[in-house]
């Protein structure tokens, strides 16, 4: 992935638009996140739990995360590599930022990139459900 | 070939999606409506709306009659002896609804038993199991096998003298395997139990004689078999409809109202409550003629052709797992298949075959317990109707390969 912490998280998310806006194809696009799913690092087993699920997605995503040094540090895993694609694509951006960072996101990169409105509306349902839950996770932390 | 005049009776088949053609093979989740069902739901809408059954005005009679038209082709697409025993509902599981708990407030008391099998559509699960909660009722399981075949070897001993009705579905919507649904209900009534039969996907893909089948209800949805949505039919032997009270009141279900008594109208009308669906109703005439007219010896060859190469590929393939493998014949299966891909989930695979233009299901189909009864979270359907052609299952198949190298 080109995104480094060095980036200001607007800097990165323009980065991923502009990545994505190399694929006309969808098949191309998909070929991408499936990369992208592969990449993500090993989500353990037993963190599977039920409390870490998110709703709203066809496809199971467990979302995890921890504080370092006033930053927040995610880890997901899904039973789908597209939709592990799909987060793994949003913990790049997302992950290692401070709480209020995130919280100045209004997330539009996911519209940008065409996902929203091109994946399945259940979907598209898991997608808003993980980025609320990005957001409830950085509010909590504040 | 017959199948290109049958595709052109479909408007919504001529559509693209991201550019390509639609290949629609979700038809058992609904099919496509053919030009004369959307003709008659315009006509009753544009030309003779008014509420059926209540005025005496020209309008209201040109509507009745569209209704009670449709009612009659029902009963001769299903045999019934008689058009009392058509009730129009909303769909299969209005029907079913309204069977459980006009049965149940009848026949079902504490202690009872109903039996369900493992291979129902949750529509034809939970109103029984509902019903068997507000009874104190026990819902007893007749299990399917590793082939997706129900064990009816087992009915017996499931069977009991406090079994009160046995609901089976005609084929499921996730194995497509034709169940022996006469046998069932031979050996259920030799023990005095009623059977509910489930055609939303049986009357779809077989020819239904209520009266040679015996069964005590047989009910299906419009929408899956060409016709409107919203609508659907409940098929009950007279004597069940007449001595179970009615499912809901209001206008038009009624005898005479008084405040101390009411007295309910014949049958049907009597679980016809409220203002119907009338003009979607209607179209069913329209969707059953163009079900009889499939009844053409070439046709019937070819679609057997294209069942037989989908089955070949999803059978002989290492890396696929089909779940509903015939016995013997390919004869008690129909052009549905569920499958899942080792290594894959379902939904990448759907994902991907929709940007090629093709239409498929995945998830657990609305059969959870099928889900767990073969220890997937969910699977992958394609399902056929007579409009598709085999160049869209030989496109299918090259698709789902370049799919499947894709995400392994
Ligand atoms: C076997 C079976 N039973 C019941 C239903 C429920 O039908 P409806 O949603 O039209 O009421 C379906 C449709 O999904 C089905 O396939």
């Amino acid at each position: 992935m080109t995104i480094v912490k060095e980036m200001t998280l607007i800097e990165a998310e323009n980065a991923i638009v502009e990545e994505f806006s190399m694929y006309d194809e969808w098949l191309d696009k998909y070929e991408y996140l499936i990369e992208l799913g592969k990449s993500l690092k090993d989500f353990p087993e037993e963190s599977k739990t039920d409390d870490k699920l998110i709703k709203g997605c066809q496809s199971r995503v467990w979302l995890d995360y921890k504080v370092e040094d006033g930053r927040i540090i995610f880890n997901a895993d899904s039973d789908a590599i597209i939709t592990k694609g799909i987060i793994s694509l949003l913990i790049g951006l997302y992950s290692g930022r401070t709480p209020q960072e995130i919280l100045s996101s209004d997330f539009s990169v996911v519209e940008k990139i065409g996902l929203k409105e091109n994946l399945s509306p259940t979907r598209a349902n898991g997608l808003v459900s993980m980025i609320a839950k990005i957001r409830e996770i950085a509010g909590n932390n504040m | 070939m017959v199948v290109n005049e049958i595709r052109k009776q479909f408007p919504a088949l001529s559509r693209k999606v991201y550019g390509k053609d639609l290949v629609y093979f979700d038809n058992a989740a609904t099919s496509h409506r053919t030009q004369s069902v959307i003709d008659e739901w315009n006509r009753i809408s544009a030309e003779s709306n008014a509420n059926i059954h209540r005025a005496v005005h020209r309008l209201a009679d040109e509507a009745t009659q569209a209704y009670e038209q449709a009612r009659d082709a029902v009963q001769a697409f299903l045999n019934a002896e008689s058009r009392q025993e058509i009730v129009f509902t909303s769909g299969t599981t209005a029907a079913v609804n309204l069977v459980a708990f006009c049965f149940g407030e009848a026949y079902v008391k504490e202690g009872d038993q109903v039996i369900v099998t493992e291979a129902e559509h949750h529509s034809n699960i939970v109103p029984w199991q509902m019903m068997c909660n507000r009874k104190g009722a026990v819902l007893k399981v007749l299990p399917v096998d590793d082939t997706g075949h129900l064990m009816v070897e087992n009915l017996e001993e499931i069977l009991s003298d406090r079994t009160r009705i046995m609901a089976v579905t005609h084929i499921s919507n996730v194995l497509g395997l034709i169940n022996p649904v006469e046998d069932i209900i031979r050996k259920c009534h030799e023990r005095g139990v009623p059977v509910l039969v489930d055609g939303a996907q049986g009357a779809v893909h077989c020819k239904v004689d209520v009266q040679k089948m015996d069964c005590d209800f047989y009910v299906f949805s419009g929408h899956k078999l060409y016709a409107a949505t919203g609508t659907g039919v409940l098929y009950g032997k007279r004597k069940w409809l007449e001595s179970m009270p009615p499912y809901m009141g209001g206008g038009e279900m009624v005898g005479t109202v008084t405040f101390a008594e009411t007295t309910y109208a014949p049958l049907p009308m009597k679980y016809e409550a409220g203002t119907q669906n009338f003009a979607s109703a209607a179209t069913l005439k329209p969707a059953l003629e163009f079900i009889n007219s499939l009844n053409d010896n070439e046709l019937i060859n070819y679609m057997d052709k294209i069942r037989d190469y989908l089955l070949d590929v999803f059978m002989n393939d290492e890396r696929i797992d089909l779940y509903g493998v015939p016995r013997g014949t390919n004869k008690e299966k129909i052009p549905l298949f569920s499958f899942t891909v080792k290594g894959v989930h379902h939904e990448d695979l759907a994902l991907i075959l929709d940007k090629m233009g093709i239409a498929v299901r995945s998830g657990q189909m609305c059969a959870e317990p099928v889900m767990d009864r073969f220890g997937v979270t969910g699977m992958l359907r394609v399902s056929l109707a007579p409009y598709n052609t085999m160049e869209e299952a030989e496109y299918f198949v090259k698709c789902l390969n370049k799919a499947i190298d894709m995400l392994i």
